[in-house]
């Protein structure tokens, strides 16, 4: 029942999960123990590295070709990405639902569902969390905003989970039902935010703005910055957790590799599968809600600049690991907010910095390959 | 012709990462004979052997064939050194028919268009001169395992070749159609062929070849005419000890029925009927063997006991409750453990380590798992336990399972079974892909299991496997019990005949499958 993919995600091994299971015991051989944890994670992030480096490299011959000085250019990124604390929290703001969406899709791939449609289960997280933030008047702000988020993210895993039973009951490609639901979820935004959700009092299709009393918490005055991002560095170490070091997490990624096994086992693959692909909704959905709420504070159309794609990306790039997640998270929103930078301050085309992410998306793949290809022994 | 040998392989290295297949193994081949590679799974025959065919590059070592040095890098280039080799999993594309499977690859892409004709009447020729039963216009998907193979085997011949390597030929074969290849054989020696046979079956060996070398560890350990060895010799040269050919079993005392099979029927995955009506018991303190040429429904039968597939008829009993329809994790909470044959897609899960592999059916259990969350303190202690029992070989408990060759891979899979302690023991090809070492270890360990009082089902192809452990043999003939023998080996003849179709004494059950098609 192997299925094939579009997205060729970077072998099953549990990466850090084991890492230092067999190491000798704590005391004496302390650093023994270090110097072994230290030789795997030192192994598992050197080839997205690799990969990233060889990406840029070729981005930069492609800058000079088009008469662009590719030092220059990236000076002008590198430093006006990260000029300031200000420059940097929008960097991390940028960051927050990449992350979210990163690290739920990290679980998918793990179960080798592929939800392509953390989009739309952004925009169905969006939409929750909006009805719910408009009503409800005179609840403790702590309870509504609670309640905000919970509604966001039960409606993004509801969102997947149609495309999960869609799957399990008519062996339904969930590549295809989620592109789908993408579709469905944002046209329906267009016509809340145009009809049902419209602020009466504003003339463009936005739904009514938030109470302040209700904006997630920012941290960082006077930036943007807010507890999102917290949010996410949490939920990535727990989905680590899950992942790698829970029995149920373990039955996601048996089902992933090998569902025959998972079988044989006596693991039931449906419902893993329903698990991983709600999983990654909720935490799309979660998105769509933090970006809400800390961000826009109302819905209107197009609030994602395509998070939802971009952060497959991420995932990948993370060889599907949430704590990788977090790190290559941030790299794609500095790509985005440098493509910006390097637009006005550089004149080079936005495009050209598509480019850019096409290419280390290509060369993560390819390391992926590559070291599938040489890793495995002839029988 | 002494002094300048057919085929020289001398000091061949290969290595896959930190796995050493081939460690500085030499052999010579002399022109005219049939020569036995022998040895363990994972001595390094096939390796060898894939690199003699352009497969594999070596690492170092030098290849002299024909008094020239070679240098392949792809089997076409063999082929055009008139080298050719059959290999143990079939190269044949199943829904294109002999002749286009024979055309693919040649130099000229149009050759499937303008020369089926002539190939066709070469094929046919060929085929008649050896024998061979090959149709050029039949469609693979058509033909059985036997067929297909001297389809592989004729192929090499129609490329033109003059030195022909077998790998584990007979691994899929009746006894009937492994006397028929044994015969092949010589008959392709007298026409001036030189042929290489590698092996893990002792018997085999001493009836067909010329000479033998035994290969242990990458190394060839031990070369000699086959008229001047015995198999005891060489069975110590493969394992570096003596071997018990015949396993010390007292008669058994079965107890309680633990497992009542009764008019079980089920189909195979594309829907057809596989098993038709099988109805048996096995007894707690008994072995039950099932024989059968591989596709007669055993591997079917196993799939619907142990609840991997459905039946679609008949009852299943374990310890008198019907367990048809149930999960098979339902059905492994009921003390039945599996060891079932098709390891990598079922029994393991390759790209996770040992310890993960090992918790496959209690990864949400005490004392693995703790609170939700797995335990790798304990996880890692039972491993390394069962690794220490089973004597198994590996690099350590989280080096991922594809890291370990096939016996110790399925070493591991029975220790886990086994230390499930079960009540019925369903077992699929014990044997495959094991070594003799390793067989002799893990049959010991389920004859153990019997003297334990557990019932045991033992399905396999290997007769010899089944006359060494089992109590009593059904023979299984397309989805049916067509008779049940006793595990003497002086029967061999009439259990050959039942697994071909035919009753022992009276007329054909059905003709047999290679006359009926062709």
């Amino acid at each position: 029942m192997k299925r094939s993919s579009p997205l060729a995600v970077p072998g099953g091994e549990s990466g850090l999960a084991v890492a230092d299971e067999n190491s000798p015991p704590l005391g004496k051989m302390g650093q023994a123990r270090l110097l072994h944890w230290a030789t795997r994670a030192l192994k598992a992030i050197l080839p997205p590295i690799a990969a990233v480096a060889l990406a840029l490299l070729v981005s930069a011959a492609l800058l000079a070709f088009n008469g662009f000085p590719a030092t220059d250019v990236f000076t002008i990124m590198v430093t006006g990405v990260f000029h300031d604390v200000r420059s940097t929290s929008e960097v991390l703001l940028k960051a927050t639902p990449l992350i979210l969406i990163g690290v739920g899709l990290c679980v998918a791939f793990r179960c080798s569902i592929w939800n392509i449609g953390a989009e739309g289960q952004l925009y169905a997280g969006a939409i929750a969390a909006t009805a719910v933030g408009v009503s409800f008047a005179g609840l403790p702000a702590w309870l509504h905003i609670a309640l905000i988020l919970a509604a966001g993210a039960a409606a993004g895993a509801f969102w997947a989970a149609i495309a999960g039973l869609l799957r399990i009951f008519f062996n339904a490609s969930e590549i295809v039902t989620t592109i789908m639901l993408n579709y469905i979820a944002i046209i329906l935004t267009d016509f809340l935010v145009t009809g049902p959700l419209k602020d009466p009092a504003a003339s463009y299709p936005q739904s009514a703005k938030f109470l302040r009393d209700l904006w997630l918490l920012r941290f960082l005055p006077p930036t943007r910055l807010h507890i999102g991002i917290l949010i996410a560095v949490a939920l990535a170490v727990a989905a680590y957790v899950f992942l790698f070091r829970s029995s149920a997490g373990y039955a996601v990624r048996v089902v992933g590799i090998n569902p025959h096994a998972a079988r044989y086992a006596g693991i039931n693959v449906p419902k893993n599968i329903l698990l991983a692909i709600a999983i990654s909704g909720a935490m799309a959905g979660l998105a769509g809600a933090v970006e809400i709420d800390g961000v826009t504070f109302r819905l209107y159309q197009d609030i994602s600049p395509g998070y939802g794609f971009e952060a497959i990306a991420v995932a990948l790039l993370a060889n599907n690991n949430p704590l990788g997640a977090i790190f290559s998270g941030i790299l794609f929103a500095a790509l985005r907010s440098g493509s910006e930078l390097m637009q006005i301050n550089a004149q080079v085309p936005q495009v050209l910095v598509f480019v850019i992410q096409g290419l280390v998306i290509l060369s993560v793949v390819g390391f992926a390959a590559f070291k599938r290809q040489t890793a495995r022994p002839a029988e | 012709m002494a002094d300048q040998p057919f085929l020289r392989m001398e000091n061949i290295h290969k290595r896959f990462g930190n796995v050493v297949a081939s460690a500085g193994a030499t052999i010579d081949v002399r022109q005219g004979e049939i020569y036995a590679l022998l040895g363990e799974n994972g001595a390094g025959k096939s390796v060898l052997m894939n690199i003699l065919c352009g497969v594999l590059t070596p690492n170092s070592g030098e290849i002299v064939f024909r008094g020239a040095p070679l240098r392949l890098g792809s089997p076409s280039e063999a082929i055009r050194h008139r080298i050719g080799m059959v290999h143990q999993h079939f190269m044949l594309v199943p829904n294109l028919t002999v002749v286009e499977n024979y055309l693919l690859g040649k130099e000229s892409p149009f050759a499937v268009l303008t020369g089926l004709k002539e190939a066709a009447a070469r094929i046919r020729a060929l085929s008649d001169h050896y024998g061979l039963d090959v149709r050029p216009e039949a469609y693979i998907r058509d033909l059985s395992v036997g067929e297909r193979q001297r389809v592989e085997i004729l192929k090499v011949l129609f490329h033109g070749i003059d030195l022909l390597v077998l790998d584990e030929p007979t691994a899929v074969l009746t006894p009937q159609e492994t006397n028929r290849l044994l015969d092949l054989l010589r008959v392709l020696v007298a026409d001036g062929k030189t042929v290489i046979f590698i092996s893990h079956k002792l018997d085999e060996v001493m009836r067909v070849s010329d000479r033998v070398s035994v290969m242990r560890d990458g190394k060839v350990v031990f070369t000699t005419d086959t008229k001047s060895t015995n198999p005891r010799e060489l069975a110590r040269m493969m394992v570096g000890r003596d071997v018990l050919m015949d396993l010390p079993t007292k008669a058994a005392t079965p107890g309680r029925t633990v497992l009542a099979v009764e008019n079980l029927h089920c189909n195979n995955d594309i829907g057809l009927p596989a098993v038709r009506g099988v109805s048996f018991e096995v007894r707690a303190g008994e072995i039950v063997g099932v024989a059968g040429v591989s596709g007669n429904g055993q591997s079917e039968l196993a799939l619907a006991l142990a609840g991997l597939i459905p039946a679609t008829e008949g009852a299943i009993k374990l310890n008198g409750e019907n367990i048809r329809g149930l999960s098979p994790g339902e059905i492994g909470r009921r003390a039945m453990a599996h060891i079932p044959e098709d390891r990598h897609k079922l029994a393991i899960v390759l790209p996770l380590p040992l310890t993960e592999n090992v918790i496959l059916q209690r990864y949400n259990q005490a004392p693995f798992a703790k609170g939700g969350l797995l335990a790798p303190e304990a996880i890692a202690r039972h491993t390394r336990d069962l690794l220490q029992r089973f004597k198994v070989k590996a690099g350590g408990v989280d080096s991922p399972i594809q890291t370990l060759s096939g016996g110790n891979q399925q070493k591991l899979v029975v220790a886990r079974e086994l230390a499930r302690r079960p009540d019925f023991l369903l077992i699929s090809q014990l044997t495959r892909g094991i070594d003799i070492g390793a067989m002799e270890f893990v049959m010991q360990e389920i004859l153990k299991q019997r003297e334990l009082g557990k019932a045991i089902l033992l399905i396999s192809t290997e007769l010899e496997e089944l006359f060494a452990l089992s109590d009593r043999i059904l023979v299984i003939y397309e989805g049916r019990i067509v008779g049940e023998m006793p595990p003497d080996r002086n029967r061999l003849d009439e259990i050959g005949l039942l697994m071909a179709g035919n009753a022992p004494a009276g007329g054909a059950v059905r003709p047999p499958l290679d006359e009926a098609r062709l």
